[in-house]
């Protein structure tokens, strides 16, 4: 089933809920039916059109309703937490009708031109014990389910299946710990999107090249680790939010009732592209999960033999360049700038002109393989040689080395990238 | 000759006799206006930053500024507002009005106060100039988290670090003064039970002052040692822990939360009742609720960190903890509002800004609330849920009470009233501006938008543009402001000494303008 035939199957199951925007998109277009209803209905006094006629400037884009509140989610959790908050928020409300009604009456009525003697009183026991109990018996009130809640989404226990969710600047990273399965995962959203030159897809900014795939219905466990600084990983839809932190490991739970595609983002400032660190987690059915699965196992295999491939034979500049430019584009160009230049003092260009203090992309080759593939700790130049494949190493370093008047005329094989791993 | 010699002075030119006079004041009174016009300044230059940010929100994709400057900017706003806007104007009006409502002729510690003021503007000339420098401004938000502030941070982060270093030496050395000034130069008969509201909340905060900002100076210089000193407190491969640095910078952030707050419930108490024209109900409850918000104070911070993987155990203590604060604040907004029931109320200006604090602030309290229950936080936490509930506690909180404190006594500083039609016309201004930024925060953060992201989804759209039309409008009307004080420090109708009508207080006994010297002889309290 591909995504958008499960996204398409949800809508029907779930047309209530509104867990990404696409959906937001959709309902923001029965918003605005029934808003052109009562418009049409109104018609008979024009006049009033005019209060209606904001509705569209408000939400230009599309966010309905549904998504001016906080979302049921797919999770029974993501369910109870809905609920507690819309207890609070009622309690709250009925609160401040009382308070505010209270103190606009007063302000009112006894307002000078009407009440010209104020009374003297200054204290009173008696209301002041009553407002002090109430609202602590109130409080209990809203503390007993908020803990009962609070210790479901704590038990960590009994998972079926556990990923581990390792942030770094600024991808995500699974792993299968189970199946021997891992992949990053990278924000696709182009730079034209963001920089205004191209429209704005559907999904912009919460795409990703490779999505978390989990099954319906089994009980999940998230490790969560970091690389660097701390992220936090949330899924609004799964109530799931929790800290990436370096040097440790955090742990959370889901167990997800409807296939379908759910999307959030990185919630913790992790520097520059903090905003662009979305999570897309796709949600199967359990069997055609476990096929998912296989067809990983096949594909790792097929790589494998492809790398083998790769390396036995010599590519050429004509061949390595093309697929270097690729590389560079989606996963340097952020901190090196397209064409090499860098940006302030913390991301160094890469076409020696411009940098001539910085000389490893036109210097000894070993240096240069060492920098990509190894990264520099602490700094933002991270290990490369997990991420790509020998050839992707192979073409990116080429192409550093010949782009932007580098032109050493090195062509760097996968062959040398695969012996120097 | 020699007598001849001592007695004249050498002739100096005007400019550098007045640059002296400030410079070289031990004054409560001047030191008062130092900080406020300092305060006014850098909560003009942080509101800037804001308005600059929000430009940037107002559409999704990137228009005018980078992801970098846009995290400059977020983290010179939050420094800037909290510490150099917010603390600098309560403690400008503790200045001016703790001795005055005391009936103190000045400070404890005159030499002290003029110390702890000229540390301000080095503080921030060091915490700005990194904006000039290679590598930008810091830019890891206003709660400087390891490692990205420590192992990722620029090199201008140590400046931010003595900068901060610098603002704690004159906080705390401005909260030793001023407990000094409450504990020994009452007024005789000025029992602690007597004293005035607003020297109660300040007393209060003192005493938050010296507790939190060592501990904020001890979290900043673990910063500093493991930035240059090869020390790991906050990294996890030398065995630290990133998360250590989040407990001490929430034991200090949280009680800080109360310092920005409590002076801010003192002046309410204060402009309520003159307005009402009754006295404050439940005075004893009053003071009660501020000691017990302030105790409580330090035992909530985890609720910032409910996020951060903590056991079971320590989420409920804090969540239990920190829905326990509601009580003593729901017990102050009772108390305002039964302090106008039945009263006779008129609406100058300061009544309009303690009134609209006292709405707003509860409005952001339901907010906090809601954020104490920690299973909802997990789904608040970090998006614009909380940014804008920090704004409607703080901007009402802080900004709100300061500005109406400054219409309710700027006619005993100057001698003159302020323009009433004007001061009107910016209360309405800034209430609608301030709604239009903050509330549609609430939707996008429920919506799932995080906080800190210089670009976002496009269901965010509409409500980011509201909000940034309002931050514009919030800004702006504070020129107003400016415009209104200077108008009055100029001239218009003369004050009487009384001022308000039903005002109470050793503070309306002296002539408006209020002298150099006051109460050189205590006057006696009844
Ligand atoms: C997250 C930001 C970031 C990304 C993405 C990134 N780099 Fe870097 N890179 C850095 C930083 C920072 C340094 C400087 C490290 C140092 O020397 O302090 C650096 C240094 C380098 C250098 C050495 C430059 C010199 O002359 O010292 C090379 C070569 C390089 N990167 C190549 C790449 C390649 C190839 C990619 C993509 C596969 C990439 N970088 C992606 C941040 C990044
Ligand atoms: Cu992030
Ligand atoms: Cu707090």
């Amino acid at each position: 089933m591909d995504a958008e035939q499960t996204e398409w199957d949800r809508e029907k199951v779930q047309a209530a809920v509104c867990s990404d925007a696409g959906l937001m998109t959709s309902q923001i277009v029965i918003l605005k039916t029934l808003v052109a209803r009562g418009m049409s209905s109104l018609a008979g006094n024009r006049r009033k059109g005019w209060l209606i006629a904001p509705v569209w400037w408000i939400f230009p884009n599309g966010a309905s309703a549904q998504g001016w509140d906080m979302r049921a989610g797919v999770t029974e959790m993501s369910q109870q937490v809905q609920m507690l908050h819309h207890v609070s928020l009622w309690i709250c409300t009925g609160v401040g009708i009382v308070v505010f009604g209270a103190m606009f009456y007063t302000i009112f009525a006894h307002r000078r031109s009407k009440h010209p003697e104020p009374a003297t009183f200054h204290e009173n026991t008696k209301i002041e014990v009553l407002w002090t109990l109430i609202p602590t018996l109130i409080l209990v009130g809203m503390a007993v389910p908020a803990t009962l809640t609070l210790r479901d989404i704590e038990d960590n226990s009994d998972a079926d299946l556990t990923v581990l969710i390792t942030g770094s600047q600024w991808k995500w990273h699974y792993q299968y710990t189970e199946a021997d399965i891992g992949f990053y995962s990278n924000m696709t959203t182009p730079l034209e999107q963001i920089n205004n030159i191209e429209p704005k897809g559907e999904n912009y900014l919460m795409e990703v090249d490779n999505p978390l795939v989990i099954p319906t219905n089994l009980k999940v466990r998230f490790l969560m680790s970091s690389d660097d600084v701390i992220h936090s990983w949330w899924v609004p839809d799964f109530a799931v939010k929790q800290d990436a932190i370096p040097g440790f490991i955090n742990e959370a739970w889901t167990r997800v009732d409807v296939p379908g595609i759910y999307r959030g983002q990185c919630t913790e400032l992790c520097g520059m592209n903090h905003a662009f660190m979305p999570i897309v987690v796709e949600v199967l059915p359990e069997d055609e999960f476990l096929a998912w699965i296989e067809d990983q196992r096949i594909a790792n295999e097929l790589a494998g033999d492809a790398a083998v491939a790769a390396r036995s034979r010599e590519w050429t500049m004509a061949e390595l360049m093309p697929m270097g430019e690729d590389v560079f584009l989606t996963h340097c160009a952020t901190c090196h700038q397209p064409d090499g230049a860098g940006q302030g003092i913390k991301y160094p260009a890469l076409a020696a002109a411009l940098d001539p203090a910085r000389v490893i992309s036109t210097g000894p080759i070993e240096a240069h393989l060492d920098r990509v593939m190894n990264g520099l700790s602490e700094t933002e130049m991270q290990a490369w040689a997990p991420q790509l494949s020998d050839v992707e190493l192979a073409a990116v370093i080429t192409y550093e080395r010949n782009a932007w008047g580098n032109n050493t005329g090195d062509i760097v094989q996968p062959l040398t990238v695969y012996e120097a791993r | 000759m020699i007598a001849h010699a001592e007695t004249t002075p050498p002739a100096r030119h005007p400019l550098v006799s007045f640059i002296l006079r400030w410079v070289l004041t031990t004054n409560h009174k001047e030191i008062g206006t130092l900080y406020l016009c300092l305060s006014f300044t850098l909560f003009l230059i942080a509101g800037a930053m804001a308005m600059i940010f929000r430009a940037e929100l107002a559409q999704p994709g990137l228009q005018f500024i980078t992801a970098d400057f846009y995290n400059q900017m977020l983290t010179l706003h939050g420094l800037i507002m909290v510490f150099g806007a917010v603390m600098p104007a309560f403690v400008g009006l503790a200045n001016w009005m703790i001795p005055m409502m005391i009936g103190a002729p000045d400070m404890a510690l005159p030499r002290l106060n003029n110390f702890s003021f000229w540390i301000l503007p080095f503080a921030f000339f060091l915490l700005l100039s990194s904006l000039f420098m290679e590598g930008g401004a810091p830019n890891f938000g206003w709660t400087l988290y390891a490692p990205l502030s420590t192992t990722y941070g620029p090199p201008s982060t140590d400046f931010l670090i003595f900068g901060i270093h610098l603002m704690g030496i004159s906080s705390i050395l401005g909260a030793i003064n001023i407990i000094v000034t409450i504990f020994n130069l009452r007024a005789p008969g000025m029992t602690l039970m007597k004293m005035p509201l607003f020297v109660w909340t300040w007393l209060v905060t003192a005493f938050l002052l010296i507790m939190a900002m060592p501990v904020l100076a001890g979290v900043v210089t673990m910063m500093l040692t493991d930035r240059h000193f090869g020390t790991s407190f906050f990294e996890a491969s030398g065995g630290g822990d990133p998360l250590i640095f989040q407990h001490v910078f929430w034991f200090f952030g949280h009680p800080e939360v109360y310092i920005m707050i409590l002076p801010g419930f003192g002046i309410a108490s204060q402009i309520i009742p003159t307005f009402a024209r009754k006295p404050l109900f439940g005075y004893a409850s009053m003071v009660y609720a501020t000691v017990a918000i302030a105790g409580l104070s330090f035992v909530v911070w985890g609720h910032h960190m409910f996020a951060t993987g903590m056991p079971l155990a320590a989420e409920l203590f804090f969540m239990y903890a920190t829905m326990l604060i509601a009580v003593p604040t729901g017990v102050k907004v009772f108390n305002w509002v039964a302090t106008m029931w039945r009263g006779s109320m008129t609406f100058e200006t300061p009544m309009l800004f303690a009134i609209g604090f006292v709405v707003m602030f509860t409005i952001g309290g339901f907010s906090g609330l809601m954020l104490a229950i920690t299973p909802a936080d997990f789904q608040y936490h970090d998006t614009f849920f909380v940014v804008a509930h920090l704004h409607y506690v703080l901007y009402p909180g802080a900004i709100f009470a300061t500005m109406g404190a400054v219409y309710y006594w700027l006619p005993k500083w100057t001698g003159n009233m302020y323009d009433e039609r004007l001061g009107k016309i910016h209360f309405w201004s800034a209430v609608i501006g301030l709604n239009l930024t903050f509330f549609p925060m609430h939707f996008v953060g429920l919506a799932g938008m995080p906080r800190r992201i210089v670009d976002y989804a496009l269901p965010y759209a509409g409500l980011n543009l509201f909000t940034t039309l309002g931050a514009w409008m919030l800004g702006l009307t504070q020129l107003l402001f400016l415009y209104i004080v200077i108008k009055t420090i100029r001239g218009g109708e003369k004050a009487t000494d009384q001022v308000w009508e039903s005002a109470e207080g050793l503070e309306w006994t002296v002539p408006s303008p209020a002298p150099h010297h006051t109460f050189d002889t205590p006057p006696r309290v009844e």
